[in-house]
């Protein structure tokens, strides 16, 4: 029988061949600015919805600051939470597609999107237990001069398709070209996601964590790291530091 | 003493007489007419249409262009913004409205197979009517889930089309195995309402002129009713109506696994398989008992072919399915809650007392308690428009449990921050629309096809007569088929 060519739709995923790609996100010394949902979306040609729509939710943010209160007014304690697509390596949205719209690809160890497959039935969103996938509910106006700062590497998505964060996986294929030019591998730290770049307190770092050395990798081991929602197996790609080491109060 | 005995064994054979003229206006099988009188009255329902039907149908064809082809054709330009649909209510009452159709659907094919399979005699003057509630029904079905994707004008990328670029259809998803199982019954239902009409079609084509004729020839496939084509039709009708009940319960069985197999509190749940057959069944005889209401009320010489007594037995059905249901409901309500799981849990809650909590009571209302406080009554099974009026409720009931397992269910889920709200849009005309269309395709079929299996009810009367064994009138059988 012939080899068929068809995506993955789950990586088989084994200790060592674990996606190369990660995030560890430090509850401590996230504010809650919300520098890194401006940044994602300049960066990523994710478009306006406007008030009404926002409201509504149909915000199309790829990154969210989750703020979340504990207690009552006034002993209320808030958190932070930033959360975007967790790049799961057994992602569930992935098997439900049923035109391999969702896919997982190979060679970064991603979890991807094809936008010019996706039909809309909007069943990854639905399977996704972080909720963090947005769907192009209209087509959106950029009116001048906003259409001036449109990203020429990122594809501009229309209406009835579902989006999500990639990694901002247009960069990581810049430093990897430029990486390939010079005869070497992608270095520590020459790759950072437009939300780990924006943000001021440096609580999103980015890099390999197939490399035991990386700056994300040896935050990961500090003993404070955590998955969200873990026990579903989804095997994140996101490390959470824990916080609580000073409180937040008011 | 004779003066006295006389009119006693008087009163008694008049009583007796009377207890078959009432077995004779019970049961069609037992009041026959002639075959060419019963083939006139057939052939009478589908002509002679009057200003009234032309008006109606005029009002369900405009529903129609406004519903389905105006308010869906602006929802293809404008995007699913004009919808309900948000995050993360992402499937709101398009997929309601899909699962409520292809629940209708079911029941069509269930009464008239099953019954079938079981020789149960009382079928066969409504088993057309039933069957071509199953097709009807899955039209409407295809509508909402055409209308529910993002672009539909890529639809006919579900179908696994070989291509150039090598791209392929997922069989890994729910998805597909759902498109898959639908266009299967879809076919079969189709082929088994086509199988039994063949004699019935080479009937109105043999007393029919002018254009009617000229349909009727090609759609009665050159039927003349030998001995061999009355033996292939019969082997072709009993393969299909054992081959179309496990069909029937896959494909209610799969399109629960949409649900049932997905990452979500709730939906994650073993027993959605039966409990969403059974759902569907209840919707779906609620609804057979509906049509054929309309039908009799409607229809010149229907009156004749459906009698009190089927409606009596419908009814029975429906308080079966109704506990039948509400078993099942139980079950997965109760797994649920005793699992505890905080997510279920909390959306547990959330059904009852969240802001859709009375539709989850009248879902229960509906569903449960109506059919079970009325459908033991006889009288109530009886009267038409009473059990019409139970059968609309009970299509309440269906429509808002499924409410309650879609946009509800999915208002809640593992990210509190991003829990949300639903307020349904253009899903409501379209709807309607779909609503117009099923009743307009009824009304055109009235007109075209025979709706009555008049070969079916005269073989029925063939068998079936009234002898008298000493003075008690007894219901005799040949044996059938």
């Amino acid at each position: 029988m012939a080899e068929h060519n068809i995506p993955e739709y789950k990586a088989n995923w084994k200790k060592e061949e674990q996606g190369k790609w990660g995030m560890a996100i430090d509850m401590d010394l996230c504010t809650g600015c919300n520098a890194c949902v401006a940044a994602c979306a300049m960066e990523n040609n994710i478009p306006f919805v406007g008030e009404e729509d926002a409201g509504y939710g149909r915000g199309m943010h790829w990154i969210r600051i989750e703020r979340l209160w504990d207690g009552k007014y006034p002993d209320v304690r808030t958190d932070f939470q930033p959360a975007m697509c967790q790049q799961c390596n057994a992602a569930p949205c992935e098997s439900v597609c049923p035109v391999f719209a969702s896919v997982h690809s190979r060679a970064e160890k991603l979890n991807v999107q094809v936008y010019n497959r996706c039909v809309g039935t909007r069943y990854c969103a639905n399977n996704c237990p972080y909720t963090v996938r947005t769907f192009n509910w209209r087509d959106y106006d950029r009116p001048e001069p906003l259409n001036n700062q449109l990203n020429p590497d990122v594809t501009v998505r229309r209406r009835g398709v579902m989006e999500k964060c990639t990694f901002c996986i247009q960069r990581i294929h810049k430093a990897q070209d430029q990486a390939k030019a010079e005869g070497r591998e992608v270095f520590d730290g020459e790759v950072q996601t437009a939300c780990a770049q924006a943000c001021p307190a440096d609580a999103i770092v980015f890099g390999r964590v197939d490399d035991p050395e990386s700056r994300v990798s040896r935050l990961a081991r500090q003993g404070r790291g955590y998955k969200l929602l873990d026990v579903l197996g989804t095997l994140p790609q996101v490390t959470y530091l824990k916080g609580g080491s000073h409180v937040r109060t008011g | 003493m004779s003066v006295l005995a006389k009119p006693l064994a008087g009163a008694h054979a008049h009583e007796e007489h009377d207890h078959e003229a009432e077995l004779r206006k019970e049961n069609l099988l037992l009041d026959p007419k002639p075959r060419g009188e019963m083939n006139a009255m057939v052939m009478d329902m589908m002509g002679g249409t009057t200003w009234k039907f032309w008006l109606v149908a005029a009002i369900m064809g405009a529903l129609v262009l406004w519903g389905v082809f105006y308010s869906w054709g602006v929802m293809i330009i404008e995007g699913l913004g004009i919808a309900g649909v948000n995050q993360p209510v992402y499937w709101g009452l398009f997929l309601v409205h899909t699962v409520f159709w292809i629940g209708i659907s079911h029941a069509g094919t269930f009464v008239s197979a099953l019954l079938r399979v079981f020789k149960a005699e009382f079928r066969r003057p409504f088993t057309r009517a039933a069957e071509l509630m199953t097709t009807f029904a899955l039209a409407q079905a295809g509508i909402m889930i055409f209308a529910h994707m993002g672009r539909v004008w890529l639809a006919y990328w579900m179908f696994p089309l070989p291509n150039q670029r090598q791209l392929w259809t997922n069989f890994h998803s729910p998805l597909m195995w759902d498109f898959l199982a639908i266009n299967t019954y879809l076919l079969s239902s189709t082929m088994y309402l086509y199988l039994p009409l063949i004699p019935d079609l080479a009937m109105a084509r043999d007393r029919s002129t002018g254009w009617r004729k000229k349909v009727y020839s090609i759609m009665a496939l050159g039927w003349r009713g030998t001995e061999g084509e009355w033996t292939h039709l019969r082997t072709a009708l009993n393969i299909f109506a054992f081959a179309i009940l496990p069909i029937m319960f896959s494909v209610h069985t799969i399109v629960s696994w949409d649900f049932a197999v997905a990452t979500r509190p709730f939906w994650n749940s073993t027993i959605f398989g039966p409990y969403f057959v059974v759902g569907a069944i209840h919707s779906g005889v609620a609804a057979v008992a509906m049509v054929l209401v309309v039908l009799r009320a409607t229809i010149r010489n229907m009156d004749y072919f459906l009698r009190p007594q089927h409606f009596d037995i419908l009814g029975k059905l429906i308080l079966i399915i109704s506990m039948a249901w509400a078993y099942f409901f139980f079950n997965d309500l109760m797994v649920q809650w005793y699992g505890g799981d905080k997510w279920t849990s909390e959306l547990l809650h959330f059904h009852e007392a969240g802001k859709w909590g009375w539709i989850w009571f009248l879902m229960l209302i509906c569903n449960v308690a109506i059919p079970w406080l009325t459908l033991w009554n006889k009288k109530i099974r009886r009267s038409p428009w009473l059990l019409f009026t139970i059968g609309l409720l009970i299509n309440v009931g269906m429509w808002a449990e499924r409410f309650i397992i879609v946009p509800v269910s999915l208002a809640i889920n593992r990210t509190p921050f991003r829990w949300g709200d639903y307020e349904a849009g253009v899903e409501v005309p379209i709807f309607i629309g779909s609503l117009a269309l099923f009743i307009l395709l009824y009304m055109l079929a009235s007109r075209i096809l025979p709706l009555v299996p008049v070969w079916e009810v005269q073989e029925g009367q063939m068998a079936h007569s009234i002898r008298r064994y000493g003075k008690e009138p007894v219901v005799t059988v040949s044996d059938l088929e």
